[in-house]
Formats: structure tokens, sequence, C-alpha cells
């Protein structure tokens, strides 16, 4: 009976979407003041029936009712709890079910957050978003029911949950992943519901700023989680592998990023309109393309779910059916976007132009390797290939050097026009001491000259530099530097947390790449094995048993110079249900660099073969990632997005507009008041 | 030609000189990192060159995993069921590699055997990988065609 319950609601919030993304937008665009007021409502009620739905997947989970069958193939009785909660991610349905609830959340944060917004833009918004909703509910209803029961037979005992999936990570990354991910459908109904309404103004940029920043930084700690996980739980050693199923949430930050910063350039300086449009299109049609790909079952892949060509075909449709119609409206639009070129060959915009540029074309770089095999597979007639990590790295890596050259002159330059000769004297000392620092300080640690790692050292400290110049420079004619400092504003300094970030993640990915060892060995227990500064002797297992699997248990003593560190305890588990083997990594992680051992498996003779790792900065891909959130975070915190309505030749013409709206649905109202 | 057109051009111009240097570099670096993919009834039948990088998969035939005691050498039969191929290679394997299930590995031929730098096994119980799948269905179509479609229930 209550699975139905929840059937029942996802039925309903399908109904509550498809009328919120009808009355309103007619009302917003006819001027019926009472559609319009539909919009707030119709959406917490969205918002309250999936999240009955998915507290009625979670009940199902917790009550082992394995009468349905999306619980019978991802839980077990013996499953720990908290993964019977999660577990409702743990698969096709389900997740989608959370990613629906997800975009219901972000509606829901529009309505309530939007006060300074005029009603008819915020019910365009909503309605944009409401047919996107609709969209995903008819998805479940049609194709990837999470309720639907196996009756009258019902499993005794359910599947259990992908023991991979078993860990912390898996309670974390997914709702970060798709809460970024879904976020940028809420930049798209933005950008969506300016077309519509004609006002492609500052002020809008201006709303979709703080929308654009928050989705942004939760996809930067979502997609940071999902290395991080990867690199404790699949246990080669690496952060990131280029894997088809990694690629869209990249592709999808690179436009990101780039749109967070072509929306400053439209808010500041009133240019850049189109092009913004478009970047908020692509981004969102980004993340529904990664939809697709882990969805239809075209990839291999630890994300890809079973796969069902009816589903691929309907993603396939929905995003054509999203993109063309958006690319329409913008093509009908295109003459409303016209942009002044009131700037010079070097100044601020042109910069930014450039980091769009190449942001779009990593983009684009990534998205051609990650489709070739598809395409290559449809042409050819079913032959397959698999493009590697060597190609994404050849173009991704030239291009983020790039990316960083521009930044520091960007951010250190002026809007409309900056003189060569500006830009000369401030970053003069700044460009000498980088390469200097660079090529000297990877030669005094390690006694070694490594071009690589001299080229990495240098643009990290050209950007750290970069960013200490630029707030000398700001706070340079202020009375102390205390009141200079206290003068910057809160989205300045949210930025160059964020560019801090983007260094640290550059210096963390290259040096990691450049430095880290690995060794493969068989080793007796007693045998002792040295790698780098480290030796490891190996004390031998013994038997371990779970709550739901059983296991060996290592121990390694790890040493220094011959002086004793700690003990690390790899694991190889079992689980029991599923018969599945999983290894349990031991790391040693700190600031400088991780130890990192797996097991491998033991021989008949007793001897267990095993991977060590020396894995320097690492932790630096990840402290980087949540210096980039946290600058996002901070930068939407900036008061000036939520000031009321700011009056500007914009916002005179929207009062305009709603008068006349208000007079037309008067207008409308008339017959009803007459009866 | 008035200023702000000249601006313009210039701006596109710069647009489109930067995109097809891109693209151009794409392509290249792609023709230099694309793997093919082979079954083991294609190795069998010479279409692969040696020193050649290439993934193969199949299923890994059932008794066939010899572990070397001393070092990690080990050394498997990967097989489509119409052909088998030897695979060798110095390291760990993944957890969920398995006798009698899918595999997928990296690497060249030499001499008849596969050398592999890197091997990988499907991903869960009840998804076979799009590899493995195909390098079966193919071996599969090849043995009905081989054998009449009456006779091949006995078999």
């Amino acid at each position: 009976m209550v699975p139905e319950l929840g059937q029942l609601t996802l039925i309903l919030s399908f109904c509550l979407c498809v009328i919120l993304g009808t009355l309103p937008l007619i009302g917003a665009g006819t001027g019926n003041r009472q559609w319009i007021g539909l919009a707030r409502p119709l959406t917490a009620g969205v918002f309250v029936f999936l999240s009955l739905s998915l507290l009625v997947l979670g009940y199902s989970f917790v009550t082992d009712d394995f009468s349905v069958a999306f619980v019978a193939q991802h839980s077990n009785s013996l499953l720990p709890i908290q993964y019977k909660i999660t577990a409702v991610w743990g698969g096709h349905e389900g997740s989608f079910l959370f990613w629906t609830w997800m975009l219901s959340g972000w509606m829901l944060a529009v309505a309530i957050f939007s006060k300074a917004m005029p009603d008819d833009f915020v019910a365009r918004v909503l309605g944009v978003m409401g047919l996107i909703g609709a969209g995903y509910t008819l998805f479940m209803i049609a194709t990837s029911n999470p309720f639907d029961r196996i009756l009258p037979l019902s499993p005794a005992d359910g599947a259990d949950l992908n023991s991979a999936l078993q860990d912390f990570g898996f309670i974390i990354h997914p709702p970060s992943l798709y809460m970024g991910y879904v976020g940028f459908s809420v930049v798209f109904a933005f950008a969506i519901a300016a077309l519509l309404s004609g006002r492609l103004d500052s002020a809008w940029a201006r709303w979709s700023r703080p929308w654009a920043n928050a989705a942004w930084a939760i996809l930067t700690i979502g997609i940071a989680l999902g290395s991080w996980w990867a690199y404790y739980e699949l246990g080669w050693g690496g952060w990131w592998a280029w894997d088809p199923v990694e690629n869209p949430p990249m592709i999808t930050w690179l436009l990101g990023t780039a749109l967070i910063h072509s929306l400053a350039v439209t808010e500041k300086r009133g240019v850049f309109k189109s092009w913004t449009v478009l970047l908020a299109i692509m981004a969102f049609a980004a993340s529904l393309l990664g939809t697709f790909i882990t969805r239809s079952g075209l990839l291999t892949s630890v994300h890809a779910f079973a796969s069902d060509p009816t589903r691929g075909i309907y993603i396939l449709g929905f995003l054509g059916l999203v993109v063309g119609g958006s690319l329409l409206l913008f093509a009908l639009r295109a003459p409303l976007m016209k942009s002044e070129f009131g700037f010079a060959a070097i100044s601020r915009e042109v910069f930014l132009l450039a980091n769009n540029i190449i942001l779009v074309v990593a983009s684009a770089a990534i998205l051609l390797g990650t489709l070739y095999p598809m395409v290559y597979q449809a042409v050819s007639g079913g032959e397959l290939i698999s493009v590697g990590p060597p190609y994404f790295n050849m173009i991704f890596v030239p291009l983020m050097a790039i990316l960083v050259l521009f930044q520091v002159v960007g951010s250190i330059s002026r809007w409309k026009k900056t003189s060569a000769e500006y830009l000369r004297r401030q970053l003069g000392l700044v460009a000498i001491a980088a390469v200097v620092l660079g090529v000297v300080l990877p030669l005094v640690v390690t006694f070694e000259f490594n071009f690589g790692a001299s080229i990495a050292t240098a643009l990290g400290l050209w950007i750290i530099l970069g960013i200490l110049q630029d707030i000398r420079i700001k706070i340079s004619n202020k009375a102390s530097t205390v009141s200079g400092l206290k003068s910057l504003a809160v989205s300045y300094i949210g930025m160059q947390i964020a560019h801090l970030g983007f260094a640290t993640i550059l210096l963390g990915a290259s040096l990691t790449s450049i430095y880290s060892v690995e060794k493969s060995v068989l080793l007796d227990a007693g045998e002792t094995v040295d790698l780098g500064a480290y030796d490891f002797v190996f004390q031998g297992t013994e038997p371990v048993q779970g709550p739901n699997f059983v296991g060996d248990r290592a121990t390694f003593q790890v040493m220094k110079n011959d002086v004793y560190q700690r003990d690390l305890h790899p694991e190889k588990r079992v689980y029991t249900q599923s018969g599945t083997p999983s290894t349990e990594m031991a790391i040693d992680a700190g600031f400088w660099r991780d130890l990192f051992i797996t097991l491998g498996e033991p021989r008949e003779s007793g001897a267990w073969s095993m991977t060590i790792h020396i894995k320097p900065f690492v932790r630096w891909v990840w402290l980087g990632a949540i210096l980039m959130a946290l600058g996002g975070v901070v930068a939407v915190t900036d008061k000036r997005y939520r000031r009321l309505r700011v009056k500007t030749l914009a916002g005179e013409e929207t009062a305009r507009s709603l008068k006349s709206g208000a007079d037309k649905s008067a207008e409308a109202l008339q017959p009803v008041s007459q009866q | 030609m008035k200023p702000h057109r000249r601006k313009k051009l210039t701006i596109i111009a710069f647009i489109a000189t930067g995109l097809s240097v891109a693209v151009g570099l794409s392509l290249y670096a792609l023709s230099n990192s694309i793997d093919l993919f082979f079954t083991p009834t294609q190795v069998a039948a010479g279409e692969v060159s040696s020193g050649q990088r290439i993934r193969i998969g199949g299923m890994v035939k059932e008794g066939s995993v010899a572990r070397s005691e001393e070092s990690l050498h080990v050394e498997f039969i990967a097989t489509d069921y119409n052909n088998d191929l030897l695979v060798r290679y110095d390291g760990i394997l993944p957890d969920l590699f398995r006798e009698g299930q899918g595999v997928v590995a990296e690497g060249m031929v030499a001499d008849g055997v596969f050398q592999a730098s890197r091997v990988l096994a499907k991903h869960d119980e009840n998804y076979m990988s799009v590899e493995v799948k195909a390098a079966m269905d193919a071996a599969e179509r090849d043995r009905a065609d081989a054998v009449p479609a009456g006779e091949s229930n006995g078999s």
C-alpha cells in the first residue's frame, strides 16, 4: 500500500509541473496576475509531493519492503542502515527520483529567495523549471518507475547494494554532484525567462549570478568528492581517469566556469549578452548529456546503470527538444541582444573573452573525446575503439596553462581599456619572480631539474603572486592595510579565494602526476619493501568479520629513515550476499604526501601481492577544489545581489510593463467580478 | 569599414583562428591515442599487427588462470568460445576479475600472445561490458554461420 502512495504523489507532482509549466508562463506573457501568482504555490506543491515520493521510497528501504523491485535490487536485510537510506540513489530509478527532487528543491529556493525580482520574471523562471520537471517526472512514470512491484512472488531478501558503493563517499558524492548539476537548470531557466520577456539587461545578469555561483560551487565540491572517493575506493592510486562518465560533469563545470565569468562581464559592462545566454544553454545541455551517458547504457563504466534503450531514446529526445527549443528561441530573440563593443584591444573584457574561448574549447575537446567512440561505433558498423587519457591530457594541460597566463593579466587589468605599460609595470616583477622560483624551488627540494615541475610551479606562483599584487594595488591608496582589506568587496574576496584554489589544484595535479611513485611486489610476512624515503614492513594478515562481509586485514609498519612512523591496515573483503570481493586501501594522508597501500591477492605460499604508492601533493587537488567552492559561496553572500530593485532604466521598464500587465489582468478579471 | 565593424571582425577572426587550431590539435591528438578493440578470433586471424597498442576482450576461460609463486606474473586465457588468446600480465588483477567472467585488457600482441599493460574487469554482477558483449555476439554469429541452424542445439 505504502509504495503506491509514492507512485500517486509522483503522478501528482507531474500534474503540478505541467500546470506550473503552462499557466504562469502564459500569465507572464499576457499579464494575467492571477496566473503569475500561481507560480510560487505550485512550486511549493511540486516540492512537497516529490519529497513525499522520496520519503516513501526511503521508507520502503528502511522497512525492507522487497516487494518493491528497486528495493529488492539494491538493498538487503543485512545492509547497514545508512546504506539502506542512501541506496535510494544506488540505482537508476531511485537516483532519478532523487535528481528530480533536487530540481524541485532548487525551484523552491528560487521561489523563496527571489523577493527582489519582479513577479512576472519569477513566474517565467519557475515555469521553465516546471517544464523541465514535467519532462523528468514523465520519464520516471513512463520508463523508470522506482515503485514498480514484484507481486505476488516477492523475494524474501534483496540482492544487496553494489559493494563498491558501500562507503562514506557514496553517501555524500551523488547528492552534491546532483545538486550542482541540477543547479545549472536554474541559470538556464533565468536565461530562457530573459529571452521570453526580452529583458536581457544587467539586472538579469545580477539576478543570475548568485545562482550560477552557487551551482558552480556545489558542482565543484561534487566533482572533487567523486575524485577523492575514486582515489581511496578504487585503489589504483589515481584521482582522475577521464572516464566517459567523469567527463560530462567536467564539461558542465568548464562551461559553468566560463558562464560565471561571462555573467560578470554582462552585469558590469552590458556586453557578451548573447554569449552568456548561449553558455547557460550549453551548460544545462551538458548536464543533460551527462544524464544521457550514464543512463543510456552506451558506455561501460563504474557509473553506468543497467541499460534500457527506451530510456536512452527518451533522454535524447528530451535533450533534443530542450536544446532545439532554446536555440530556436535564441535565434528569434537575437535582435534583442545587441551589445555595444565599447572596449579596447587590451581590457579586462578581452581577457575574459579569452578565458571563455579557452574554457569552451577545452570542454568541446573533452566532449569530442567522450563521444568519439560512440560515433565511431555507429559509423563503422560496430567497430569498437576507446580514447585514452593521453588524448585528454594532451589537449587539456596546455589549454589550462594558457588560461592561467590570461587569468592573472585579466584580473589585474581594468574594464574598457588598459595600457600595456600599466600591465608591464604591475606584473613584470611578478612574472620574473614566478619564473625564477618555479625553476629554483623544485630544484632545491628534489636536487633534480624537471621541466614539467618547473612550469607548473611557475604557473602556480604566477597566480598566487598575481593575487597578492592585485590586492596590493587595490588597497594602496587606503589609509592603512587593515582598512584597505576591510574595504574590499565580498564578491572580490570570493573571486580571489577561488583563484587561489585554482592555483592549488594546478600545483597539486601537476606535481602529484610528476612526482608520484609506486611499486607492485609479492611479499611474505616479515619482508620489507622500500620506496622513496620509506620502508614498509609487512607483518602478515589476520581474518576480519564485518556485518555483511568477511576478509583479511594486513598490518604494515611504516618506517622513515629507520624511525617508526605508524601502522597501516589495508583489507581485502568479500561481501557475503553477492560474493563480490573488494579492496580497502590503507592511506596515510598528509599535507605534503600520501602513503597508500592496496592488497592484491594471496598466493598458496601465504605471500600477498600488493601495490604501494607515495603521492606527493595529492591532497592539494581537493584542497584547491574546497577553496574554489568556498570562493563561490563567499561571492554568493555579497549583499549587492540581494538589494531590492535597483533604479535603473531597465527597472523602470519593468515597472511599466508590470503596470500594463496589471491593467490587462484587471480587464480579464472584470467578467468574474460582474458575476 | 567602420571602426566598430573592424573591431568585431578582428574578434571573430581571433575566435575562428583559436577554434581551428584547437580542432586541428584535437584531431591530431585523437588520431594518436585511439585504442582499437579486437576479439580473440580477430587476433587469431592475424588482423593485429604486432606492436600495435590495442584492447582485447572476452571471457576468462575456466581453469586457465596461472599465477607465479615468485612474482606478480599471471597468465590466463581470454576466449570468445571460438578462439583462445593467451594473456600475460605483470601486476595485480582487479577485484572483479574471475574465471568464467568477462575481461578487457590493454596491451599488445607479440608472437600470438597478448602482453597486457592493464586489465579491467566488468563492473558488476548483472552488467557485461559493451566490448565483451560485442565480442561474444560476434563469436555467436560466427558459430551460427558455421553450424546449420537445426544442429546447433545438439552441440
